[in-house]
């Protein structure tokens, strides 16, 4: 009796899953919905509220794409994945896109069977420590017990940083973030090391007093985040690339949430090809003409959207930064809408 | 139908045939089973050559690039993947050993409780074993981990209970004597000692069987092993420098330390395990008739000679098999650790994984290791067995 | 008891106080020698150290009201307002916040089925009949999609609606698994015998957790293309195939303990294999072994804990996650107090069912 339910429910579960590898394009279209693998709860850049909505600036690049794809940010289903499984479920066909401030790296780009789309996050690694541990810069901290996410490029940046300035920093992995911000603030590790965004995320949302941390200034490494996908997957990856470059073109051409229909009217070439009025810029890509006009209608261009989860108006306050447009000294460039 | 006879019967169809229906059965089920492998292997390899996943076990040899803060051997982030794995198996055989050690001991501890004559002593072992058996391990761990890190004071705080030796949420820092070469010279008189005592305990049986008298054997040789021991480690020069814990900067220098995740595991499985070792210690003696003990207290026996002598060797023939699998099954549940942060066998696999990309070795990998494992295990524990049960019946 | 009325009837003398009563029993169970004394003196200390400070964080000292962790910032005891907050996210997880009624009517239900199914008074068709229609409520209850309820995707299920049914589904369905394995070992033909076999000892031989890390790592690449199974069905088939095995094990036992003369008998009969094997093996044998398949059911539904490690939301990572909050931090001991009394609650219930049911059918079976 059981069984025969089971596999009732089999079929339904089955029907609602996935991907053709190398088509995920056509299957994500069949199926009308985004599968985005995100962060577990990382405040600003993937996580959930109360009643389950998610927010960051990952998840709206998944809003971005699906909003490219149906004409509708909300077609997106999110799967929360830890360090350990993202791969995995995106080499498996588990999900269609990986949005999980991930870094890439040759190793990563090559032998996990995955490929990255260009940077919507430039970051680096620092350190976290509490104030009354009177330490101003790395160098004192040495024989510090250093708590970190295993299997993640902190690890590896932090055993090279030990290796090459012998700091015998002892290093404690967890799987989960939550479980590295515990053990720091039980006091089971002196720092706490990660990627600096997420470390102003954590110091601003995870700890009681954020006055009472601080972050070093040192940046020990290069931590290019990106949306993945399947190796191979080249209609899908062009389009998660040309999804974050319009949020990024349209920041740069001043097109925002709330002019993007009044911009639509101008007779600047360069708005009328981005906004799909003219130039079939859609179509090369598979999708509408107006695809990047949904983008920034529902989403909103790239400034927008890290103003409202990592800038002045979030909980995390971080600064741009690198970054900021090229035009204002970052480093997001995104490729023309030709 | 047919009858159950070698020779079929005439007009009994081939197919009713019994031995023929049993080669068919064999012959479907080997199909369905070569079928179902086949499709799985060819499944995944067409799947792991579309994503273009490289597979093989070459990645083993690849600088591993992390630390890993607890180590039997050295491990340095420029060493393989290959030893990182070992240095998680050193370090889940560790704990596994120790736990079964402890599991045993209070386990037998707490059985014998529970069939305490005293009453208020044998209901405190009934509430230890219900609660324990009936609450999930990993919550247990989670516990005794969150006691430890929180509950315990940081370092500068650490408690300090005896000169050299502290305890904070850091884990314990203990004074050892440092190792020299001189100290070979002990563990060679250590060794002297064991062989010695092993030799005077067969002297001691050959002359119970003789004479009956009985001889305290057990203390002889502990008195034995301890001196040779002793004199060993004069003739090595007597070093007895100790390398003290002291605090220096954010931890401890010197001394050995035990950290809160390993002591967090410890616990967890020693205390989740005692209480089923201690239901088949309880279910062992029960099951000796207790016209053995009324035998025994006639001959005059004390209580504690009683249980030493009839009854736990008996109840050993029952105890052993049902004891082999939970020890194994605290060797299984030992890769808990992952859940709070020791580094045992699967949680560096784990990294190894994720960092990799290889999840079919490395899930291979696990199953291939605690597969062999479990095997040494409980073959050895067969055989311990098997001794038990063949001295009962030769006397 | 020691001061008897004399009265006109025959008078039976009471032995003297000491040898019955209270205190002859203290006597005879607490003080019967001098070590006794000593160890009944010690548990009695530290029991006077233990039970009032825990009676007085648990209940006296506690808070029970508020909804902030302001309310206990000068509690000495246990703060139970971490409950009365968190309760709903510990029990549903992220379980659609308005429609969290439906898992708990259908928790509710599976109970009262597993409940039910426990007396044998009720064995019998109707019982059929009762799962053949709550089963479907249940799925319609937590799925909906039609009907009138919103669909709730099982990737929003969570807390202790997905441990019941991981538990649940496994034992069910592992449970025919079982009984065929264990018919494989026991197989006269010896190619079925080594394939059950070897299936029961590998299994048994490695963790759960590399099951669930197959299950939810390595599934999905045994599949072919475009086929796919979501994360709740990979953890609960990989549930199913690890208790197969030991249900297996469990129902081998049942089936060497039944005598060989019903066997015997059975072939006597003329009976075909399948026959006697549903008509007289199963039956006796599955009986014998029921209080044995409790105590699997037990283990499963602590096991099924384990999900939290390949990231599904069953009860303990709820638990754990409503005190992931730093404001709540302080208050680990409470959740876990809370979960370990929910576990304990279902478990130590069950140990007691199987109890009496070893009891009632031992009283029956004994020949």
């Amino acid at each position: 009796m059981l069984q025969r339910l089971f596999l009732a429910a089999t079929f339904i579960v089955a029907a609602i899953g996935n991907a053709h590898a190398g088509m995920t394009f056509d299957a994500v279209k069949a199926r009308g919905m985004l599968v985005c693998g995100v962060h577990t709860g990382l405040p600003g850049f993937g996580a959930p509220n109360e009643k389950g909505v998610w927010s960051g600036i990952d998840v709206d690049l998944c809003r971005a794409v699906a909003a490219a794809m149906f004409g509708d940010a909300t077609k997106v289903k999110y799967v929360a994945l830890t360090n350990s499984n993202r791969f995995t479920s995106l080499q498996s066909g588990d999900i269609d896109l990986l949005a999980r401030s991930t870094t890439a790296t040759l190793a990563r780009d090559t032998t996990n069977g995955i490929n990255f789309a260009p940077v919507n996050f430039y970051d680096g690694q620092g350190f976290l420590v509490a104030t009354k541990r009177n330490v101003k810069s790395l160098p004192d901290l040495r024989g510090a017990t250093v708590c970190t996410l295993s299997g993640s490029t902190s690890e590896q940046n932090l055993a090279d940083y030990n290796r090459i300035h012998k700091m015998s920093f002892q290093a404690i992995a967890f799987e989960k973030i939550d479980e590295v911000v515990s053990a720091y603030n039980t006091g089971r590790c002196d720092v706490l090391t990660t990627d600096k965004s997420q470390l102003g995320s954590l110091r601003a949302t995870q700890m009681t007093t954020p006055d009472d941390h601080v972050i070093l200034p040192e940046t020990i490494s290069k931590e290019p985040f990106a949306a993945a996908v399947r190796h191979g997957d080249d209609q899908w990856l062009d389009l998660v690339k040309w999804s974050l470059y319009a949020m990024i073109e349209a920041e740069e051409a001043g097109v925002t949430s709330k002019n993007v229909a009044e911009k639509a009217k101008s007779a600047d070439p360069n708005l009328q090809r981005l906004l799909g009025v003219n130039g079939n810029m859609g179509k090369a890509l598979g999708v509408d003409d107006k695809f990047a006009y949904r983008i920034v209608e529902q989403v909103g261009n790239y400034g927008e959207s890290f103003d409202r989860n990592l800038g002045p108006a979030s909980r995390i306050n971080l600064e741009r930064g690198l970054n900021h447009l090229w035009t204002n000294g970052g480093l997001h460039y995104a490729a023309p809408f030709r | 139908m047919t009858l159950r006879a070698t020779d079929r019967p005439s007009g009994v169809p081939w197919y009713n045939d019994e031995k023929t229906r049993g080669v068919l059965y064999q012959v479907v089920l080997l199909a369905v089973v070569l079928f179902v492998g086949w499709w799985l292997v060819s499944n995944t390899l067409r799947n792991l050559e579309q994503r273009q996943i490289s597979t093989g076990f070459g990645f083993l040899w690849r600088e591993a690039g992390f630390a890993i803060a607890e180590q039997r051997i050295r491990f340095e982030p420029t060493d393989s993947y290959a030893r990182a794995l070992i240095v998680g198996l050193l370090n889940t055989l560790e704990v596994s050993a120790i736990g079964i050690v402890l599991a045993t001991l209070l386990g037998t501890v707490v059985g014998v409780a529970r069939l305490s004559t005293n009453w208020l002593i044998a209901r405190l072992a009934t509430v230890y074993v219900e609660v324990v058996r009936n609450i999930p391990l990993l919550l247990q761990l989670f516990f005794w981990y969150a006691f430890i890190t929180q509950s315990l004071p940081g370092v500068r705080e650490a408690l300090h209970p005896l000169p050299g030796v502290f305890l904070s949420n850091r884990g314990l820092a203990v004074p050892v004597p440092e190792f020299n070469e001189g100290q070979a010279w002990a563990l060679v008189g250590g060794a002297i000692g064991i062989a010695a005592s092993i030799f005077l305990a067969r002297w001691a049986r050959k002359r119970q069987d003789a004479t009956g008298q009985p001889f305290p054997t057990i203390f002889a040789a502990l008195g034995l092993i301890i001196v040779f021991s002793f004199i060993g480690w004069l003739i090595g020069g007597a070093h007895s420098a100790l390398s003290i814990p002291e605090k220096s900067g954010f931890g401890f220098s010197g001394g050995a330390e035990l950290s809160p995740e390993f002591a967090a595991l410890l616990i967890g499985l020693t205390v989740y395990t005692a209480a089923f070792i201690a239901e088949i210690v309880r279910g062992g003696v029960l099951a000796v008739a207790y016209g053995q003990t009324e035998a025994a207290m006639a001959l005059g026996l004390k209580s504690g000679l009683v249980m030493r002598l009839i009854l736990l060797p008996q109840a050993l023939r029952v105890i052993v098999p049902p004891m082999t699998s939970q020890y194994l099954n605290l060797f299984k549940n030992s890769t808990l650790a992952i859940a709070i942060g020791f580094r045992d066998f699967v949680s560096v696999d784990d990294t190894v994984m994720n960092q990799t990309g290889q999840a079919i070795e490395c899930v291979a990998l696990i199953m291939a290791v605690y597969l062999t494992v479990s095997l040494l295990i409980s073959s050895f524990m067969n055989w311990y067995n098997n001794k038990v049960a063949l001295r009962g019946s030769t006397r | 008891m020691s001061a008897m009325d004399h009265t006109e009837e025959p008078v039976v003398l009471a032995p003297p106080g000491l040898q019955i009563g209270p205190v002859a029993w203290c006597r005879k169970n607490l003080f019967s020698s001098i070590p006794n004394t000593l160890l009944t003196l010690l548990a009695l200390f530290l029991l006077w150290k233990l039970i009032p400070p825990l009676l007085d964080w648990l209940l006296f000292s506690a808070v029970f009201s508020g909804s902030s962790p302001d309310a206990c910032k000068d509690a000495v005891g246990a703060c139970w307002t971490l409950i009365g907050v968190k309760h709903r996210f510990m029990l549903f997880g992220f379980y659609t916040y308005d429609e969290q009624w439906r898992p708990l009517i259908a928790t509710v239900i599976l109970l009262c089925l597993i409940c039910g199914s426990g007396y044998p008074k009720f064995w019998g068709k109707k019982l059929g009949v009762a799962w053949l229609i709550g089963l479907p409520l249940f799925g319609w209850l937590m799925w909906g999609g039609f009907w009138g309820l919103p669909l709730v995707e099982t990737d929003k299920w969570g807390g202790l609606p997905l441990t019941v049914v991981l538990a649940a589904v496994g034992i069910v369905v592992s449970f025919p698994l079982g009984v065929l394995l264990a018919l494989g070992r026991r197989s006269a033909l010896p190619a079925i015998r080594t394939v059950s076999t070897a299936y029961i000892e590998l299994i048994r031989g490695v963790p759960l957790i590399s099951v669930l890390f197959m299950a939810s790592v390595m599934f999905p690449l045994f599949l072919p293309e475009g086929v796919t199974i979501n994360k709740l069905l990979r953890a609960q088939v990989g549930i199913i195939l690890f208790t197969a095995a030991y249900q297996a094990e469990t129902v081998r036992g049942g089936l060497q303990a039944l005598p060989k003369g019903q066997y015997e008998a059975g072939n006597a009969l003329g009976l075909s294999y399948w026959q006697s094997t549903l008509l007289i093996v199963l039956p006796q044998s599955l009986k014998l072994v029921i209080p044995s398949l409790v105590n699997q059911f037990i283990s499963t539904f602590k096991d099924t804990s384990l999900v939290l490690i390949i990231g599904l939301y069953d009860f303990l990572t709820t638990t754990r996650t409503a005190v992931a909050d730093p404001a709540w931090q302080p208050f680990y001991v409470e959740s876990y107090a809370f979960a370990a009394i929910v576990y304990f609650g279902f478990c130590f219930s069950m140990s007691r069912y199987s109890q009496f049911l070893e009891r009632r059918l031992g009283a029956q079976g004994r020949r």
